[in-house]
């Protein structure tokens, strides 16, 4: 019994349509309390009602890059062992992660418009956010370029082996290029300025809602992805006599 | 692959090889910026060293395409991959050569278009030694986006969208060299940036271009 067990589709599918519903559960009830918490809290005594921006903000910025870890990982899986829900996988997480990449940038775009007198900054965070939305841009189109399917989770795993050095490259010249706006991180375990708790602990339920939401929108996306592969199979076998 | 370098020079210096054809779309993009921006010679030497190597980028971008394509069609490339040379080691020298007939006229016109835009005269030899350092990462990178992109019918708008990311840090680092010696700072430091990258960059990526071309060839 190891985990690489769930590598096989048919067990892939009995394991998650098993945990789907529990899991899209937990998403919508923490999303909600999490939202509804979050936009109940204070107002800030500088920045006013625009902080709640953050409870979207934050989570949806910290999972477009999360996910596209996991896209890194699952592209290794794949490449070093070859076990296709792994390259499915990948392929199912990179839209999801270019819309927290959206989300992100637009809900920064509304709050930097009362804060910093601006929808748009060249500041290095902004700047290699968008930069990472082109990354993803990139791997989803090549996935829907490449016809064969292994083709293309070949050469999208390559793609996002190479672009994760690229996009993390980006994030440092950018710094060297342009001094930034943002703020820094104030959610960390070194000592130093915080988040009131006021604020982290609703904080903390919409990460975990927006984590969990990412889990629910993947196993739906990859069982997709694996359902569509055997109708395709099916056809297959159909057509040929 | 000394022959494999000079066949590919070849190709591209004869007819229909589109050799030059970067060096003129550069100097369409220095002519065409002043149309945009006016012709005052103040804001054109600030956003010289900005316009010369996004020109220089777009240049280089216009012929990535015909590194693979063209011996993908006829076969040739099926001969590479199964030639004594290691696909490394040819990916290495079609980019070199990519990089000849693009990169090094593009380096050595580069002090007349940057006199076209009015950059100061103190950043002529960084703008020379900048191109010079980064315009090979920029070959090397475009081979790799046109292996992953070689088997594709429509492959060239593709390219582009896969591409134009991975030479961001080059850009950065290339015009902040030329700006800084504009200003009359000391560019060692963004100079060495780049020099790390096209080091690190043609170390690296004819690995991942020939394992691209592999899976394209399969």
């Amino acid at each position: 019994m190891s985990l690489w067990e769930y590598a096989n589709p048919v067990k892939f599918m009995r394991l998650s349509g098993a945990v789907l519903p529990w899991v899209s559960v937990a998403a919508a009830v923490t999303l909600v309390v999490g939202l509804i918490w979050g936009f109940s809290t204070p107002e800030d005594y500088k920045q006013g009602s625009t902080v709640k921006i953050m409870f979207l903000h934050v989570p949806a910025a910290m999972m477009a890059i999360n996910i596209w870890v996991m896209m890194l990982v699952a592209s290794l899986i794949w490449i070093i062992r070859r076990h296709h829900v792994s390259a499915l996988a990948a392929k199912a997480a990179a839209p999801v992660g270019a819309v927290m990449t959206v989300i992100a940038l637009v809900t920064g775009a509304i709050w930097g418009q009362p804060m910093w007198g601006t929808w748009w900054e060249w500041d290095p965070r902004l700047t290699s956010f968008l930069i990472l939305f082109l990354f993803y841009l990139g791997y989803i189109a090549l996935w829907s370029a490449v016809e064969n399917p292994d083709n293309a989770a070949d050469l999208t795993g390559v793609l996002c082996l190479v672009g994760s050095v690229f996009a993390l490259l980006s994030r440092y010249a950018v710094n060297f290029w342009n001094q930034g706006l943002h703020q820094g991180a104030t959610i960390s375990v070194a000592p130093g300025d915080r988040i009131s708790s006021a604020y982290s602990y609703p904080l903390y339920m919409c990460m975990l809602a927006f984590f969990l939401l990412f889990l629910a929108l993947l196993l739906v996306r990859t069982r997709t992805e694996i359902r569509r592969r055997r109708t395709a199979a099916l056809i297959a076998r159909e057509v040929r006599p | 692959m000394k022959a494999l370098l000079i066949r590919d020079l070849q190709l591209a210096t004869r007819a229909g090889g589109g050799f030059g054809l970067g060096l003129a779309f550069f100097l369409i993009v220095c002519t065409l910026v002043p149309f945009g921006v006016g012709p005052q010679g103040g804001t054109l030497a600030r956003i010289a060293p900005g316009i010369l190597w996004v020109g220089a980028l777009l240049a280089c971008l216009l012929s990535l395409d015909r590194i693979f394509a063209l011996d993908w069609e006829d076969g040739s490339l099926d001969l590479l991959a199964t030639a004594p040379v290691p696909l490394e080691g040819a990916v290495l020298v079609k980019a070199a050569a990519h990089w000849i007939t693009t990169g090094l006229p593009l380096v050595l016109a580069a002090p007349l278009f940057g006199l076209l835009l009015h950059l100061p005269d103190a950043a002529q030899p960084w703008l020379v030694l900048s191109l010079a350092i980064g315009t090979p990462a920029l070959s090397m990178l475009g081979a790799f986006g046109a292996a992953l992109t070689v088997g594709l019918r429509r492959g060239g708008l593709l390219l582009s969208l896969l591409v134009l990311p991975l030479y961001v840090p080059t850009l950065i680092f290339g015009a902040e060299a030329v700006r800084l010696g504009a200003a009359g700072g000391d560019p060692a430091t963004p100079l060495v940036f780049l020099a790390a990258i096209t080091l690190a960059v043609l170390a690296a990526i004819p690995f991942a271009a020939s394992a691209a071309l592999r899976v394209n060839l399969r």
